[in-house]
């Protein structure tokens, strides 16, 4: 995930300066990891190096650091070649828990295996349970319901996929063991 | 605290086929239960059983302490008119009969007033989004908007215990998720205990409890029964 792209996203609509970008940034993406403070400058102080931000101004109450940031022409270049660009659909299946499944039947047997997708079913199944509710309180805001239909869309395909190894794997065995 | 509605050792078989072999269950008052599994494995033949619709070769189904097998047809109908709900994946609404003639059908059948059938019916409608449609026959509306007249119907009685099998497998994401919201939401206001058949997890996730079938067996952990052990 490019959390530069998000804070330029961010300064499209007009300068902040750091805290602010913090907060715009967890309150918009109300399920990602929060920004530290320090990512928020060190991202900050990459994107002026490469000429897509610059200084603005700077608060005068003292206090904490208040530079203001905003967006230089090459940086809403940079950002709109980025919202065009198509991700490239999966190129690799990397999942902890794919691997762990087929560890479980290299270096154990399937019933390991089994007890494990067992278990890992049975908290996806709770997760997806606190996100549904989640996104029907009344109240829910935009970012929480895309946020809780992206998560529960990615849990229900691994709810599926854990559910097709399970059969798979019983049959395997079954055959095997026969 | 004793449950509102237990299944014990239900057996139900069609000619040789085993569709249950001995299952048990309780749901609680006001409890949101899915019931999921393979193609198949039961799910439909355990609501018809629970919901008093089918009658179990063996094993027991009791209602707030009643054994509703001992009862006479007519008695389980009654039950099922007054306290049960039934919704299914489609094709349940009369044809013939307008939106708020279907909603008002199961008030009149309990002995309702014409008007005030009517009038309750209405509200029904209105509460699932669908008040516009009162006056329209089910061949003239989409199949989300049959399903919300649907479960308008199912619900105008308030019925201690709503079936539902499916109920949403036959809509887009988005409306499912409406109907789906609207069933929650009125059950948790009502205190409706709910029976919901599905295949998606994300429709099990609105339950407060998942109950896994496999084979006419239910699953403990939900996964798995095939692995030897
Ligand atoms: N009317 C019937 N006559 C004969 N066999 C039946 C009848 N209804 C169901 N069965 C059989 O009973 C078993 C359980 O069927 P049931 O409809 O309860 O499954 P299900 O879990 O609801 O499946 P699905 O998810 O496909 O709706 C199946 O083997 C099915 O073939
Ligand atoms: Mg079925």
């Amino acid at each position: 995930m490019s959390t530069a792209h998000v804070l330029l996203g961010l300064l499209a609509g007009g300068p902040r300066h750091g805290y602010d970008l913090k907060r715009a940034h967890d309150e918009r993406l109300p399920r990602a990891k929060p920004l530290a403070f320090g990512q928020v400058y060190a991202t900050l102080g990459r994107l002026e190096r490469d000429g897509y931000v610059t200084e603005s101004g700077q608060d005068r109450d003292g206090g904490p650091d208040r530079t203001s940031y905003e967006l230089t022409e090459d940086g809403r270049q940079h950002l709109d070649t980025w919202l065009s660009a198509v991700e490239p659909p999966a190129p690799y299946v990397t999942s902890e828990i794919f691997s762990k499944v087929v560890v479980a039947l290299l270096a154990a047997d399937a019933e390991r295996a089994r007890d494990y997708l067992v278990a890992q079913r049975s908290a996806h199944m709770s997760r997806m349970r606190e996100l549904t509710t989640a996104k029907s309180t009344p109240g829910a805001s935009i970012g929480d319901v895309l946020a809780a239909d992206y998560a529960i869309g990615h849990l229900e395909a691994d709810l599926n996929w854990l559910q097709t190894t399970l059969t798979r794997v019983a049959a395997f065995s079954k055959e095997v063991t026969n | 605290m004793s449950a509102l509605l237990s299944g014990t050792s239900i057996v139900r078989n069609y000619g040789a086929t085993p569709a249950l072999r001995g299952v048990d269950l309780t749901v609680d008052e006001g409890e949101i239960v899915a019931v999921t599994g393979p193609s198949g494995c039961g799910k439909s033949t355990l609501l018809h059983c629970l919901a008093g619709i089918l009658r179990p070769d063996a094993g027991t189904v009791t209602y707030r302490e009643q054994n509703i097998g001992l009862w006479s047809e007519a008695a389980r109908s009654r039950l099922r008119r007054t306290e049960f709900g039934v919704l299914f994946q489609f094709g349940q609404l009369v044809p013939e009969l307008t939106a708020v003639e279907n909603v008002a059908l199961p008030l009149l059948l309990a002995g309702s007033g014409r008007r005030e059938a009517r009038g309750v019916a209405a509200e029904w409608l209105d509460r699932l989004g669908v008040a516009d449609l009162a006056e329209q026959r089910p061949g003239t509306m989409s199949g989300g908007q049959q399903q919300r007249c649907a479960t308008a119907r199912a619900l105008v009685t308030q019925p201690r215990v709503l079936f539902a099998d499916e109920p949403t497998g036959a809509l887009d994401v988005l409306t499912g998720e409406q109907v789906l919201g609207e069933i929650v939401r009125v059950a948790r206001e009502h205190g409706t205990a709910v029976v919901l058949v599905t295949h998606a997890s994300s429709v099990a996730a609105y339950a407060d409890r998942e109950i896994v079938l496999r084979d006419g067996v239910l699953d403990p952990t939900g996964l798995g029964l095939g692995v030897a052990r």
